[in-house]
């Protein structure tokens, strides 16, 4: 088993995400002449306008109209740019898919797609602007990198890696600041997944910000006597299935948890792997099989199943399933 | 014809229309040869082609992806064989190959593939897509301060999607002079729609420079299939320094071919050995 990832934070903070999206986009910029951003008039929603100010001739507003804006970013990678896409998450997998389908990922165009407010924490905006489908779809689009980052660091640190590689990539952006996971010598590897804790009743694989909630869940069953490893997944496409089913193997028992729907996503790709690999027995946390609504955060995560108590219930459940314990909860 | 490494070819209106013959002929054998494959919609737009690729774009068969070539885009993909049989004439691939279209492992796959030849500078099929790419290369030159032009040859059936507005909208608003489109304005979409009379196969826009004219695009009316009149209208998109301009291409769907002309049911149907026969023996006549 692979020890502990070496690069977490040792002290509790919170940093904003799109805040610090729309600021590496300009010290990213900075170095390379060939980064664009194409924006659809959201840009002071998603940040791009931290952008815009810092390198105006290299914004490019192409309006309400995401259809274009992919094709328009299709054309441009071909001539020596790479553009950088803003918009929201709900948008940009969906509104412009056969664009993406057609000219970005049968070609393999060096486009990074970036899905903004993704998840269902969208500002009280409901489930119109909630996207639990996106990793869905590209999880099952050929060629295309799905990133989904758990704090402002790993945010930053694939971003750097984004602009090294010449794949065309899905990176998902939350719009909320978010607890600090990782130090600043964190540097982003494709398809890895990362052991932010150990523990041997359980094992909790996570992605996005849900692996906060992970995390917290890990410690409130620590509490009650089960020891919970976290395997954090940034890449949903290429995922480390060889991670995933090391965990499986030390552990017996998997929980996944995902801010998005539990159909297409981590928990699903999860199944896949152990399915195939290593039958083991597992929950998925994540959004069920329905649409969301207008609500603060606090309340939308209780309504719909994705808080840290939820991850825990899973995993006691699991386990009472499993082995008949169920520590000393009850 | 005279030619160098990425300056384009100067045909004379004679050689031009001996190639659009050669490029028709290619085409009903290539599709009768596979068995399948478009027929009204790449006579339709043979003309065009030819005219770009023989006596307008700054190329170089050698060197398909150099990095300051003008770029053309077939969006309305489904012409594939027609393009091909342009790019095989002008020597980016051998003309034997034609005959792989449609074929497993083929480089000219139905719908244009540009991961699979190189020469085409972009992937379209899905129509109502090309525009925006154009878009997004010509933007490519202004940004780097290059100076080679995008064509983008779009079918009027395709401008029912609404992309193509999008794409004209911001086009319009970066005034990119450096972007042509050129509308394959033959009336005569696959099916067509339900109208008072029953039916109709007219096209389903009419006056489509006036909506492109909205969006601040400059308008140049031309036959289609005349080769002289083609390169007055490419020579006056190039002049034009205000903004996209639209060729509207007045064609005829199936043109070269009297029994093809003007009848949709020659979208897609293979013409058998005979039709061939007799398709080939009337282009041959209209050189003479």
């Amino acid at each position: 088993m692979r020890g502990v990832f070496p690069h977490l934070a040792t002290d509790a903070r919170s940093l904003g995400v799109r805040e610090a999206w729309g600021e590496h986009l300009v010290t990213l910029a900075n170095k390379y002449p060939e980064l664009v951003v194409l924006d659809g008039d959201l840009a002071n929603s998603t940040r791009a306008d931290i952008f815009a100010a810092a390198h105006p001739g290299r914004f490019l507003e192409m309006g309400i109209a995401e259809q274009n804006m992919l094709g328009v970013a299709a054309g441009l990678a071909t001539t020596g740019y790479v553009p950088w896409i803003s918009t929201f998450a709900a948008f940009v997998a969906k509104r412009a898919l056969d664009q993406i389908r057609v000219v970005i990922a049968q070609p393999s165009l060096n486009v990074k797609m970036c899905g903004a407010y993704s998840g269902i924490l969208t500002s009280k905006t409901g489930k119109t602007h909630q996207s639990v489908q996106d990793i869905a779809i590209f999880r099952a689009m050929p060629h295309v990198v799905t990133i989904v980052p758990a704090d402002a660091i790993e945010l930053r640190a694939a971003m750097t890696a984004m602009m090294e590689d010449d794949r065309p990539t899905y990176l998902r952006v939350t719009r909320d600041a978010s607890p600090v996971i990782f130090d600043s010598g964190y540097t982003f590897e494709f398809g890895k997944a990362l052991l932010l804790r150990q523990g041997s009743d359980v094992g909790i694989v996570s992605t996005g910000v849900q692996t906060t909630r992970a995390l917290d869940a890990a410690a409130l069953l620590e509490e009650q006597g089960v020891s919970a490893s976290v395997l954090h997944a940034p890449t949903l496409k290429p995922l480390d299935t060889e991670a995933i089913c090391e965990l499986a193997a030390a552990t017996g028992a998997i929980v996944t948890a995902e801010d998005h729907s539990i159909i297409g996503g981590l928990g699903s790709a999860v199944a896949e792997t152990l399915s195939e690999h290593i039958p083991t027995r597992m929950k998925r946390v994540g959004w069920q099989d329905t649409y969301g609504e207008s609500g603060p955060n606090d309340s939308l995560l209780e309504k719909y199943g994705l808080t840290a108590r939820h991850v825990s219930e899973a995993v006691l459940d699991l386990l009472a399933e499993t082995t008949g314990a169920r520590g000393n909860r009850r | 014809m005279t030619a160098a490494a990425l300056s384009h070819l100067t045909s004379s209106v004679s050689e031009l229309r001996e190639l659009s013959v050669r490029t028709r002929r290619l085409i009903l054998e290539t599709v009768h040869t596979a068995g399948a494959g478009h027929i009204g919609g790449p006579l339709s737009v043979t003309d065009i082609l030819v005219n770009l690729y023989f006596n307008r774009l700054h190329i170089d068969p050698d060197a398909p992806r150099a990095a300051d070539r003008d770029r053309c885009i077939l969006s309305k993909g489904h012409s594939s064989i027609a393009l091909y049989t342009v790019l095989a004439l002008r020597g980016y691939l051998r003309v034997e190959e034609l005959a792989t279209f449609d074929a497993i492992d083929s480089r000219l796959q139905g719908h244009p593939d540009m991961t699979a030849l190189p020469g085409l500078d972009m992937s379209t099929g899905s129509l109502g897509q090309g525009l925006s790419p154009g878009l997004g290369m010509a933007l490519g030159a202004r940004l780097g301060d290059r100076d080679f032009r995008t064509w983008v040859i779009l079918g009027d059936g395709e401008i029912q999607e609404g992309q193509i507005w999008e794409a004209a909208f911001v086009a319009g608003r970066y005034r990119l002079n450096n972007l042509t489109a050129i509308l394959d304005y033959n009336r005569l979409p696959q099916f067509g729609w339900p109208d008072s009379s029953g039916f109709t196969r007219d096209i389903p826009i009419g006056d489509p420079g006036a909506i492109f004219a909205a969006f601040g695009w400059n308008i140049v009316e031309t036959d289609g299939h005349d080769h002289e009149a083609l390169t007055n209208a490419f020579d006056r998109a190039e002049q034009h320094t205000q903004g996209p301009t639209i060729v509207i291409a007045h064609t005829i769907k199936g043109k070269g071919v009297s029994f093809m002309e003007n009848d949709f049911n020659w979208h897609a149907t293979p013409p058998n050995s005979d039709q061939l026969a007799l398709a080939v023996a009337e282009l041959q006549g209209s050189l003479t």
